[in-house]
């Protein structure tokens, strides 16, 4: 009770700490997990074509790196804006529980639903599994302030990580370039089995590994939509077969 | 009407605010707005997520299977499927842990770019 008296003396001071106790984070290991991640994600877009500028506007508008890979492989095989956007909106819609719930988390006494729709904004899995670790630490009046400070920073901080490699890419041996590229694909490889939350999502990733190249064989252009489609709905009915089976 | 359609600026940041942004933050403003009211069990939900693990799994599968540009200059298709296998076992069976997957897999291909050349 104590304490809490004087952290709301604080006011303004007291957001401003935990703005910064947020900021700390950067240094937690899935922090600069990410911050490698996009490292490549940056050797990625480069390759594609894409200018500094606009991958960097795409990092800071989209956020979650799966969308954000999605959409530059997208404008790389050359999709239509309705493609691209149902692909993106295919890989986004799992933020969704995320952020409803991180939102009882979150809210403070006097936060508005306008702050709220703004700081979803830095909403992506990273960020998300290390605020519900360590959001039960901080009072609840300064939540947001310690959210904001960890999120916002994480997303400014990687925009310019973005900016860095394109600076420093041309200038870089052709061996670097090429194992730049590869942290992209091994990233996702690794943290994708990791991520999924029932057998379905690692069936959807070997089917996907296996036949994605097929389709590309078969139809190259779509091949990423295609694959994603028709192995997705193939791994769903794996797990209603098994919903079934068990009960 | 592809990202390279038209020429112009406009176009590209439209493509990458409706492709892009627009496309993920709905889901973002939705989760603020409608809260917990999609379990993460839904049905619903747990197509949508093995549709999306697909998709990044046929985009990671083509960067190793067809790459264009250094990755494919510098490395052969074995070189980086051993790379990713070795890596993604690596990841595996060393604790889960993401760095020591990126790590290992890193360093096989970094190993079989300098043995090869």
């Amino acid at each position: 009770m104590a304490e809490n008296e004087v952290e709301q003396g604080e006011g303004q001071a007291g957001g401003a700490h935990w703005f910064f106790q947020g900021q700390r984070l950067l240094l937690t290991i899935p922090a600069l997990v990410l911050m490698t991640a996009f490292v490549g994600f940056a050797g990625f877009a480069r390759e594609v074509g894409l200018p500094a500028w606009q991958t960097m506007l795409t990092t800071f508008l989209v956020w979650a790196l799966p969308s954000k890979f999605l959409l530059v492989a997208a404008i790389q095989s050359g999709f239509g804006l309705f493609a691209t956007f149902l692909t993106v909106t295919l890989s986004a819609a799992r933020l969704m529980p995320m952020v409803g719930a991180l939102v009882p988390e979150l809210r403070g006494p006097d936060t508005k639903t306008r702050t709220l729709l703004f700081l979803s904004h830095f909403v992506a899995i990273t960020a998300w599994v290390v605020s519900m670790e360590r959001l039960g630490d901080v009072p609840r009046q300064y939540r947001t302030y310690f959210f904001a400070g960890f999120a916002i920073s994480l997303t400014i901080v990687c925009a310019l990580i973005v900016g860095l490699v394109y600076a420093f890419a041309a200038s870089l041996p052709d061996t670097v370039l090429a194992a730049l590229f590869f942290l992209t694909p091994i990233y996702f490889l690794c943290s994708l089995w990791g991520s999924a939350r029932e057998r379905a999502g690692h069936v959807a990733m070997v089917g996907g590994l296996l036949l994605g190249p097929v389709f590309y064989l078969i139809a190259p252009d779509y091949s990423i939509l295609i694959t994603g489609l028709v192995v997705g709905a193939g791994a769903f009915m794996v797990h209603r077969l098994r919903a079934r089976n068990q009960a | 009407m592809t990202f390279d359609a038209i020429d112009s600026l406009y176009w590209q940041i439209a493509f990458i605010v409706i492709g892009g942004w627009l496309a993920t933050d709905i889901w973002r403003w939705a989760g603020v707005l409608l809260g917990n009211r999609l379990s993460e069990e839904s049905d619903g939900l747990v197509l949508v997520r093995c549709m999306a693990t697909a998709l990044v799994a046929a985009v990671i599968a083509q960067l190793i299977v067809f790459p264009s540009g250094a990755l494919a200059r510098e490395t052969e298709t074995w070189m980086r499927v051993a790379a990713a296998g070795i890596g993604f076992a690596a990841y595996f069976f060393g604790g889960r842990k993401v760095v020591v997957g990126v790590g290992v897999g890193l360093a096989v291909l970094a190993f079989a770019m300098i043995v090869i050349s």
